[in-house]
């Protein structure tokens, strides 16, 4: 019998005796929830640690209470610490859903075959997994050389792994936060301003008159910082624009809501800065004296009139006109918020880059309520020897074609992985942490043939994601309650370092990445990198560099520290931007060199067939891409993603609020799941919007498996972006099967490893209170109309 | 309590750190956020949520039609249900208007406290001190001089069904 190499293996299959079958979590923490509940415990009778959350990017600092039995009782927000300011998102209120989640990987796997050439999982002790994988790591030193596995990462566990990595002389590194992500806007801003981003970006909405979002819907991103910001944004009375194909919640608080049409807000940025510059409203003095390239600019933009780009962005010339009035009124303490997930359509940096444009037009960089420089308090890195020079890195593989890419690019590294790749440079091994891969880069014909041609798949998660089911290994991290990890310490207002460490010890056979990390380097030969016993040694030592330590980092949980560095230009400061003319460039002088074009220039994409929709996905505030469904608490918030319709569009189909639907797109690839429609006038007719993360087929994520429709398979036209490399996601289209698909018609329109995993009867139980919140909803909504 | 309809994104965040804080079982909660959408695409269209929770009434339907007198008001107008006394007949939960009770898996009926565990301490409720958008105002509603009462002076508000007579003590703000 023939099968694939890598056949999708559920956790705890055949031969994986001893894994627990877990019951419900629900049942575990009402239990506990049981023995007290006619009283919630006063903060008296709770001890607290400090920890900063890893539920999403954002990092806030928090409180982790414990009861006297050591239970987790809540999580709170570090007052002192500016990402969080005193208070958790609900996905950080609810992370300690994480740690409670019976569904949680509890042993290392690692993948067997039988005789019959069926494969399972079998339970192995650390030792003997470590072993594995440090002698199929040497074995493609060996055969291929060192540098020919590549590293794929997300959130805390990724700085462990880099660092075994580099000392292994491997610096093939990538994360989706980069080339599916935030990576367009950081060329675009880099280009103009010589300066990235980061996180959190440096916009000041707090002391903002007008804040403008392009297509980033916070609140729904539940940012948590910035949604603080924005509220007291909106006390100060500031003006919000918004451009967004949908009435996302901050559409509905925006002074001016643009309902512009998917794919063309560069036309929008232009006409905005043609306005700008011939109705005179640019910061003229700022322009002078910091700008390159203002006249050509000028010229550029000539004939981007509003009434131009109505045409194309279906937005009222007089609101296109009226909204830029609004911003320049506002400026300097005006800022377009550069977003995050900005690979939308493949020219995405001329899109960021038109944005940070704008922002230098309103005079708003380095400016109060614009965009602040951040300051940081960088932490030593604690002395070793100097890691070894690889032969090649992704470097040689990436910045001919795309010469602004900053760090490694995923899909790049992904190339490479498939069998046809030259072999000098061809991927043989995949070490993953803290991303299920699958479910976060477009395109899975490509990724299953890449995984095929690998000798060596290691999945690091806490949680048996998708990713797990396609690995030799799966090592079961602790989740961030649980460890230490490196300490935060990023641009910022001021500079601060927050801290984490264990509230409670480690469930299940569940190890924190830095031990797996030192333990794998130490199997590899590389002792010399591992001088210390354990994190808390290199915590400690690093902490004392910058006049605090372990000690007082446990009891403060975050440390203020001074800058004498003013976050705002001065004024009349001389101020050398890093670029190659040494001003903020309106003209790219780099992007002319490398031929690319110096100023934006709006493309026409693709519209959708008759029949077909704009695929728009984003967030809800309750979970984090994909990886928190499966949390009790956040499931119990938002259980499913639904299919926003504008109600003429269902009209035309029949659809009703509620109608199962399954979604197909232009290459014919059909959802997993069904979800239910949601007509809404809240977004345009020509698009459909679904909240990303959801249609989980790992029946072990037992909550949420088989709910709800994952955009991921649905996104197969995937448009690079020539200067940086980053994924366009934006460019796909799906239509409405109103009838269930068989199994049959969804595998051979993915023409996908048919052994994956298929439950097509996700459990529709309903607790008496979500009935109570649908009826009670069903009510006030009612009312709310009297009004 | 009032509750800024202009600032709040609908997060939840209330639902869960009510949750936690309270030990309300999974699946169940005290208070819940509404969305409401009025107008059509795309000139008229409007939306707001509000986060919602018992009203704490002045004119108390719930504890009128307890039998055993386990739904009561405290000092301070709060509206507490005392467990062991609790039959769970579910008369209060046909006579409150809001829908903000439910029936405890234990048998008893469990209602929003406005954390008068932690207002004796000095404190403010869960959901006001966790709320990322400072959206929810707590205070002493008698004392003209509480947050509560200066924003109730300052800006427009209504109260969801006045028709229903039991002047609900939640206000929310336009």
């Amino acid at each position: 019998m023939k099968t694939t190499r890598r056949q999708f293996i559920k956790i705890a299959g055949i031969g994986t005796a001893g894994v627990a079958v877990a019951g419900s979590v629900f049942g575990s923490v009402q239990k506990a929830a049981e023995k007290s509940l006619t009283k919630a415990s006063s903060d008296s009778e709770l001890t607290r640690t400090p920890t900063y959350c890893e539920v999403c990017f954002w990092k806030c600092a928090a409180w982790v209470y414990k009861d006297k039995e050591g239970n987790i009782k809540k999580l709170i927000g570090n007052d002192e610490d500016q990402h969080a300011r005193g208070k958790l998102c609900p996905r950080g209120t609810g992370g300690l859903g994480m740690y409670y989640d019976e569904d949680r990987l509890k042993k290392p796997l690692i993948r067997r075959t039988n005789a019959d050439g069926s494969q399972y999982y079998e339970e192995a002790e650390w030792d003997v997994a470590l072993d594995f994988i440090a002698d199929k790591m040497k074995g493609i030193k060996k055969d291929y050389g060192k540098e020919n596995m590549a590293l794929f990462v997300h959130g805390a566990p990724a700085k462990h792994f880099e660092y075994m990595f580099k000392a292994f002389g491997n610096e093939n590194h990538a994360e989706p936060a980069y080339a599916q992500c935030a990576g367009p806007r950081e060329a675009g801003f880099f280009a103009t301003f010589g300066s990235g981003v980061g996180s959190p970006e440096p916009a000041d909405m707090q002391n903002s008159k007008c804040i403008i979002f392009i297509g980033n819907h916070i609140g729904e991103n539940m940012h948590n910082s910035f949604v603080q910001e924005v509220s007291t944004a909106i006390d100060n009375e500031a003006d919000i624009i918004v451009v967004d194909p949908r009435l996302s919640t901050i559409g509905a608080k925006a002074t001016h809501w643009l309902p512009i049409k998917p794919g063309t807000d560069i036309a929008l940025l232009l006409a905005w800065m043609h306005v700008l510059i011939y109705d005179d409203l640019y910061d003229k003095e700022y322009i002078d004296k910091y700008a390159f390239g203002f006249n050509e600019l000028k010229a550029h933009v000539a004939n981007y009139t509003p009434e131009w780009a109505a045409g194309i962005t279906t937005i009222d010339p007089e609101l296109i006109r009226k909204s830029a009035y609004t911003m320049a009124a506002a400026a300097p303490a005006a800022v377009i918020h550069p977003g995050r997930h900005t690979t939308w359509y493949g020219d995405d940096t001329q899109r960021e880059r038109a944005m940070a444009m704008i922002n230098a037009l309103l005079g708003a960089y380095g400016r109060r309520g614009g965009m602040y420089m951040g300051v940081k308090q960088k932490l030593p890195k604690y002395p070793v020897p100097a890691f070894p020079h690889p032969h090649w890195s992704w470097q040689n593989i990436t910045k001919k074609k795309y010469k602004n890419a900053a760090v490694g690019l995923t899909n790049v590294l992904i190339d490479a992985s498939l069998p046809d790749f030259p072999k000098e440079h061809q991927i043989k091994g995949w070490f993953i942490a803290g991303t299920s891969f699958i479910n976060t880069i477009p395109d899975r014909k490509k990724m299953f043939k890449a995984m095929e041609n690998q000798d060596l798949i290691v999945v690091v998660d806490t949680m048996p994601m998708e990713m797990t089911g396609y690995a030799d290994v799966v090592l079961p991290e602790s989740t961030y309650l649980e460890r230490y990890d490196y300490s935060r310490a990023g641009k910022n207002r001021v500079p601060q370092i927050a801290f984490r460490m264990p509230a409670v010890e480690a469930k299940y056979d569940s190890k924190p990445a830095w031990w797996m990390a030192k333990e794998l380097g130490n199997r590899l030969g590389l002792e010399k990198y591992y001088p210390w016993k354990n994190l808390e040694e290199v915590l400690d030592w690093q902490f004392k560099q910058v006049g605090s330590s372990l000690e007082e980092m446990k009891r403060i949980g975050v440390k203020t520290l001074v800058s004498q560095e003013s976050i705002y230009l001065l004024p009349g400061e001389d101020f050398e931007f890093n670029t190659n003319t040494g001003k903020i460039e309106l003209y790219s002088t780099d992007f002319a060199e490398k031929g690319y074009d110096p100023m934006p220039k709006f493309t026409r994409h693709d519209s959708p067939d008759p029949g077909f929709y704009h695929l728009v996905y984003g967030r809800t505030p309750m979970h984090t891409f994909g990886r928190t469904q499966n949390n009790p608490y956040l499931f119990d918030l938002y259980e499913t993603n639904n299919i926003w319709i504008n109600p003429r569009t269902a009209k035309l189909w029949g659809i009703d609020n509620g109608s199962e639907l399954w979604l197909k797109n232009q290459d014919g690839v059909i959802s997993e799941f069904s979800a239910k429609a949601r007509l809404t006038e809240r977004i345009r007719p020509d698009s459909i919007y679904m909240v990303h993360g959801f249609g989980h087929t790992n029946k072990k994520l037992s909550r949420t498996s088989g709910r709800g429709i994952n955009d991921i398979p649905l996104i197969t036209n995937i448009k690079i972006d020539p200067i940086m490399g980053g994924t366009g996601m934006r460019n796909n289209f799906v239509t409405f099967l109103l009838e269930e698909p068989s199994a049959d018609e969804i595998l051979a329109a993915a023409n996908v490893d048919t052994s994956k995993e298929k439950s097509k009867e996700p459990s529709k139980e309903k607790s008496k209170n979500d009935t109570l919140k649908e009826v009670a909803k069903e009510n006030h909504t009612k009312e709310e109309a009297k009004l | 309590m009032a509750m800024d309809t202009r600032k709040c994104v609908g997060c939840s965040d209330c639902v869960v750190a009510c949750q936690t804080e309270n030990n309300v079982p999974l699946g169940f909660c005290r208070d819940w956020i509404v969305e409401s959408v009025k107008g059509t695409y795309p000139d008229t269209v409007q939306m707001h949520f509000k986060s919602e929770r018992c009203m704490h009434c002045e004119n108390t339907p719930c504890v009128r039609t307890c039998p055993t007198g386990a739904s009561h008001v405290i000092e301070g107008g709060i509206v507490k249900v005392t467990p062991n006394e609790c039959i769970g007949c579910g008369a209060c939960i046909e006579s409150c208007p809001y829908d903000a009770r439910y029936v405890h898996p234990e048998g008893y009926v469990d209602k929003c406290t406005f954390c008068d565990h932690r207002i004796a301490q000095g404190m403010n409720t869960a959901c006001v001190d966790v709320c990322p958008t400072s959206c929810l105002i707590f205070g002493d509603l008698d004392d003209p001089k509480s947050p509560v009462s200066k924003v109730l002076q300052e800006k427009d508000w209504y109260v969801i069904a006045p028709e229903a007579g039991t002047q609900p003590q939640l206000y929310f703000l336009k």
